[in-house]
């Protein structure tokens, strides 16, 4: 079972997004990196999925020269090797980012194909649907749980009250949500081993987006004021005449 | 023409549908080009009569073996035949799973751009974007080319209103050629979960804890306030990441998106992953050690100090003054 699983390098944003001067970028000079949570948990998908069945599992992203620190830390967690896309700092479009993936795997052929469901920074929701298509493959999104087994993979996704399932033949692509599982820690002797893994570099350029960022924006704030009740165990008598005016006690 | 693609399940469409097609209208009359939408599968027959009050001109039934149930990609080839036949100059859904799933497959079948969670579409030359990022924390002012212009709108981006006067009805029914591939991935069995316990999304009160809550067993007296108010527990991503919480319980831009007329936010700083998923909240009631944290200017009232100390104080005022 060969098996390969996308991430993107996004900032860890915190409490408050401040921008860059030219509004084009987040100010990550205060700002660690990490990649978008549903990617953690594709990550350690990845790395069950071979456990269970054996094989090999190989992480790739496309981004700056940076994003090997995202590739190490899923090596740490468990990961074979890593493949790394590196621009030049632009920002690819979902359809370029596809077609570059999809270039690059195209002559190491995997069983399975792992993405996050959306990354948490554009939230594009198409570049595991797109390389599916370019590649041929079967696609399911939203997995919530996943069974690989006689060369099909069974996948759950959330739909209201329910699950849905679905059914793919392998080779597929599966984009798979927060919560299918708990991402383990990455042990020190993870973490050694990593710095030994091999990371294969190539370069890629897009070939011109069809969705081109101009300029970023904070939205309106809310322009709430706060009314402090109090401090301490002393302030719950304020609460409950709060919750009295809700009409809640 | 504006084409919005009506989302349903067996036959059940929800709120984001009935807004996409209010966005599409809002559209169409900019551009001076009618409204058309499509329903696939016998299902959806009679929301013909929902998108027509909607101001959608032409309602295309898309019917064939294999639409029965959802199936992704047959629905895209479905959007794709209609946008190609009938001449769309935009093809539009709701950025729900099900509307951001299938416009995916439509962009990659035609080879075209798509912007993803739009609130505002200028349609100049070329067609300027309004997009959220990081679940709405940040706005992307963009630039959409392509022949067909393909877009997912984001929730509550407009209001789901019908239109002032509804379109004279005329549904067409459309026969798409599937092929194997394209019926795939469906819908193969559906599972209903057990029912019992109050959903974060439905509450009306919620009661959040995440890191000053210190563990698991520190959100026995959260369950006990959530208990006496009717309402449900909810945390942070801090919570869940490190196994303090399940999931189902995460509330954030990749967990639960709440609307309770009131969130109590216990020990929660207030990262941007969480501000996404309780900004629909009516009033958020901060209680923290922490004055400056950035929850704060989410909150409408606040009680600084331990919320170990707090929480208790208020289950046992609570009960006191309902006489017991």
């Amino acid at each position: 079972m060969k098996v390969l699983v996308c991430v993107k390098r996004v900032p860890m944003t915190g409490g408050r997004i401040v921008l860059t001067a030219d509004e084009r970028a987040i100010d990550t000079r205060f700002l660690g990196s990490a990649v978008s949570p549903h990617e953690e948990c594709a990550v350690e998908e990845a790395v069950r999925v071979v456990e269970a069945h054996g094989g090999e599992s190989v992480v790739l992203t496309l981004g700056p020269s940076e994003a090997e620190e995202q590739l190490r830390d899923a090596m740490a967690l468990g990961i074979d090797r890593a493949i790394l896309l590196e621009t030049d700092g632009r920002e690819l479009d979902p359809g370029e980012t596809a077609s570059a993936i999809a270039q690059a795997v195209s002559s190491q052929p995997f069983d399975l194909m792992l993405f996050g469901n959306e990354a948490a920074d554009t939230g594009d929701y198409q570049v595991g649907v797109r390389v599916a298509h370019a590649l041929g493959l079967p696609c399911v999104t939203g997995a919530k749980e996943l069974e690989i087994g006689d060369g099909r993979a069974a996948v759950r996704r959330e739909a209201g009250a329910g699950w849905e399932v679905f059914e793919v033949p392998l080779p597929a692509v599966v984009a798979v949500r927060e919560g299918i599982n708990l991402p383990r820690y990455p042990s020190v002797p993870g973490r050694l081993r990593a710095k030994g893994k091999p990371v294969e570099r190539s370069q890629v350029a897009g070939s011109g987006a069809g969705l081109e960022m101009i300029r970023l924006a904070l939205p309106e704030d809310r322009g709430k004021e706060v009314r402090v009740l109090g401090r301490g165990p002393e302030a719950a008598a304020a609460v409950i005449d709060l919750l009295r005016d809700l009409g809640m006690v | 023409m504006i084409l919005v693609l009506v989302e349903h399940d067996r036959g059940r469409t929800n709120e984001l549908s009935l807004e996409a097609l209010a966005f599409g209208r809002q559209l169409a009359e900019r551009v001076s080009e009618p409204l058309h939408a499509l329903l696939v599968g016998e299902f959806a027959r009679p929301l013909a009569e929902v998108a027509h009050a909607f101001g959608a001109e032409v309602v295309y039934l898309a019917l064939a073996d294999g639409l029965e149930d959802y199936a992704p990609l047959a629905w895209a080839r479905c959007l794709v035949d209609v946008v190609e036949r009938e001449g769309a100059t935009c093809a539009l859904a709701a950025a729900s799973e099900r509307g951001a799933e299938v416009l995916a497959h439509a962009a990659a079948l035609m080879d075209e751009p798509l912007a993803a969670n739009c609130i505002a579409v200028e349609p100049a030359d070329p067609w300027l974007v309004t997009r959220q990022r990081w679940g709405g924390s940040l706005l992307e002012q963009a630039r959409l080319s392509g022949r067909v212009r393909l877009l997912t709108v984001a929730p509550h981006a407009v209001l789901a209103e019908e239109a002032p006067s509804p379109a004279t009805a005329e549904l067409r029914e459309v026969t798409p050629e599937l092929t194997e591939r394209d019926v795939e991935v469906r819908v193969t069995a559906r599972v209903e979960r057990g029912a019992g316990k109050l959903s974060l999304s439905e509450a009306q009160v919620v009661v959040g804890g995440g890191r000053g809550v210190g563990g698991p067993d520190g959100f026995q007296p959260l369950e006990e306030l959530a208990g006496l108010l009717g309402g449900a527990v909810g945390c942070s991503r801090v919570a869940t990441s490190n196994g303090w919480r399940p999931h189902a319980d995460q509330i954030g831009q990749t967990g639960a998106r709440i609307g309770p007329e009131l969130y109590v936010a216990c020990g929660i700083s207030g990262a941007t992953q969480h501000i996404v998923g309780c900004k629909g909240a009516k009033r958020i009631l901060v209680i923290n050690s922490d004055p400056e944290a950035p929850i704060m200017a989410q909150a409408d009232y606040a009680v600084i100090g331990d919320l170990h100390q707090i929480v208790p104080a208020i289950s046992a005022a609570l009960r006191s003054a309902r006489g017991g």
